[in-house]
C-alpha cells in the first residue's frame, strides 16, 4: 500500500467533513428556529469531530509530526481534497439542507462500506461516524421532503437549490488514481460503485419532494484533486483559519 | 493509607462517582464511556469511548477522571481513547436509566423515540426536533402534560 495515496484518501475524507462542519456551523445563532439553529450546530459538531478522526489519522500516516490541527489550519487552499460541493455557500437554508442531503446520501454509503475496510483503523472510526450520519441523513432527507413537497414558495426555493448543486454531484463518483489505489488494497471501494446506491437514495427523495432532476450533463469537478477549488474555499479559510494566521502557534 | 496499586474493582466503584458534567445525575460508568480498567505495570490504564465524535464533554471527562484518581492516591494514570466498538446507547446502565428518567429525560428505547412522558407518564408524545441541548439528546413533548422534554437519543 502507497502511503502518500493513503494520505490523500484520508484528507479527502477529514477535509469533507471539516469544510462542510465548518459551513453547517456558519448558521450557529442565524436559523430560520430554534430547533433547527440547534439541529445545525450538532451537525456541525459531529463533522467537527469527526474531522479529528480522520485528520488525527492522516497526520500519522504522513508521519511528518503534523497534528489534525496542523493540517486544518495551516494547509492553503490548493492543498485541501474535499468535494466543491461541501465547499458551496449556505445560500438560505433550503441550499443548506439540500447540500447537507447530497452529501449525506454519498457519505452514509462510503462510511458503510468503509466498515469493511482491510485497514482497520479506518474501519473503527467509518463504524464510529456511520451512527452520526445515518442521523444527519434522515433529518436532511426528511427536511428537503417536507420543503420540495411543501408550499409554493419553499418547492420553488428548494428547487432552484437543486438546480444549483446537481452539478456538483458527478464529482463523488469519478475516480482517480487515488481511488483506484484505495480500492486495490481493498481499504475503500471504488468511486463509480458509489453512483448506483447514492443515486437510487437521493432519487427517492427527491420524488417525494416533488422535485425535479436537472437536465443538465455539465459536472463540476477538481476539489477532491486539489487542482481547481471554486473562490469560496479561500474565502471561508479567511475565516476558518483566521486565528492560526493573526497568532501563529496560539493554544489555548 | 492508599494501597500501592488499587484492584480495577475499587477503581471502578471511585469512576462511578464522577458524575457526567452535562447530565451530572448518571455517572460516567452509567453512561458507558469506562470501557475498561487495568494496570500496566505501576500505570493504570482507562480505557474511555466517546459518546459523539465531537461531543465538546469528552475532553473534561478525561479531566474529571484524572482528578478523581489523583484524589484518591494514584499518581501513574494513562488515558486511552477507544473508538471501536463504537459506543452505544445499550451501554447505559440500568441504575442510570432510572435516573435519566428521575431527572426528566426520558431514556433511550430502541423503538427509536421515548416509551412514555418522564413527567407524568403520558403516552401521547411527539418529536419536536431531532436534535437537542447536548449530541446525545432530542427534543419531544407530551401531549397529556403539554410539557417539552429531553429523549436521550438511541444510537
Ligand atoms: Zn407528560
Amino acid at each position: 500500500m502507497e502511503g502518500a495515496a493513503l494520505f490523500q484518501f484520508l484528507l479527502r475524507m477529514g477535509d469533507n467533513t471539516l469544510i462542510l462542519g465548518h459551513r453547517v456551523s456558519e448558521w450557529c445563532g442565524h436559523a430560520p428556529v430554534l430547533e433547527e439553529d440547534i439541529a445545525l450546530a450538532n451537525t456541525a459538531l459531529d463533522l467537527i469531530g469527526q474531522t479529528q478522526m480522520w485528520l488525527g489519522l492522516a497526520a500519522e500516516v504522513e508521519g511528518q509530526g503534523r497534528s489534525a490541527d496542523d493540517l486544518a489550519f495551516l494547509r492553503d487552499v490548493w492543498d485541501f481534497r474535499n468535494l466543491l460541493l461541501v465547499e458551496q455557500p449556505n445560500g438560505d437554508f433550503g441550499q443548506t439542507i439540500l447540500r447537507q442531503f447530497l452529501f449525506d446520501a454519498w457519505h452514509v454509503e462510503m462510511l458503510r462500506r468503509l466498515t469493511d475496510s482491510s485497514d482497520a483503523r479506518i474501519a473503527a472510526i467509518a463504524a464510529k461516524a456511520l451512527k452520526e450520519a445515518r442521523y444527519h441523513v434522515e433529518r436532511s432527507g426528511d427536511t428537503v421532503i417536507g420543503l420540495g413537497d411543501g408550499t409554493d414558495e419553499s418547492h420553488a426555493r428548494m428547487q432552484a437549490a437543486l438546480d444549483r448543486l446537481w452539478p456538483y454531484l458527478g464529482e463523488m463518483f469519478h475516480g482517480d488514481g487515488v481511488d483506484e489505489a484505495m480500492e486495490k488494497a481493498a481499504i475503500a471501494p471504488a468511486a463509480e460503485a458509489l453512483r448506483a446506491p447514492v443515486s437510487e437514495r437521493i432519487e427517492a427523495v427527491l420524488d417525494k419532494a416533488t422535485l425535479s432532476i436537472p437536465e443538465t450533463r455539465h459536472a463540476r469537478s477538481g476539489g477532491k484533486s486539489g487542482v481547481r477549488h471554486s473562490e469560496h474555499l479561500g474565502h471561508l479559510l479567511t475565516q476558518m483559519q483566521w486565528l492560526q494566521r493573526a497568532y501563529p502557534g496560539a493554544t489555548w | 493509607m492508599v494501597a500501592l496499586r488499587p484492584a480495577p474493582d475499587d477503581v471502578w466503584g471511585w469512576l462511578d462517582l464522577v458524575p457526567d458534567p452535562e447530565i451530572p445525575v448518571i455517572s460516567v460508568v452509567d453512561l458507558g464511556i469506562v470501557r475498561d480498567v487495568g494496570w500496566d505495570g505501576d500505570t493504570l490504564v482507562v480505557a474511555l469511548t466517546p459518546t459523539y465524535s465531537g461531543c465538546p464533554a469528552t475532553a473534561i471527562i478525561s479531566l474529571e477522571i484524572e482528578a478523581a484518581l489523583r484524589a484518591r492516591g494514584v499518581e501513574d494514570i494513562r488515558l486511552e481513547t477507544r473508538i471501536a466498538p463504537p459506543w452505544t446507547t445499550d451501554w447505559l446502565s440500568e441504575k442510570g436509566r432510572a435516573r435519566l428518567e428521575e431527572f426528566g429525560i426520558a431514556p433511550p428505547e430502541t423503538a427509536g423515540g421515548p416509551k412514555r412522558c418522564p413527567r407524568c407518564g403520558g403516552a401521547d408524545l411527539e418529536r419536536i426536533s431531532q436534535f437537542g441541548s447536548t449530541p446525545c439528546k432530542a427534543q419531544w413533548r407530551c401531549r397529556d402534560c403539554l410539557e417539552p422534554f429531553d429523549y436521550f437519543k438511541c444510537i
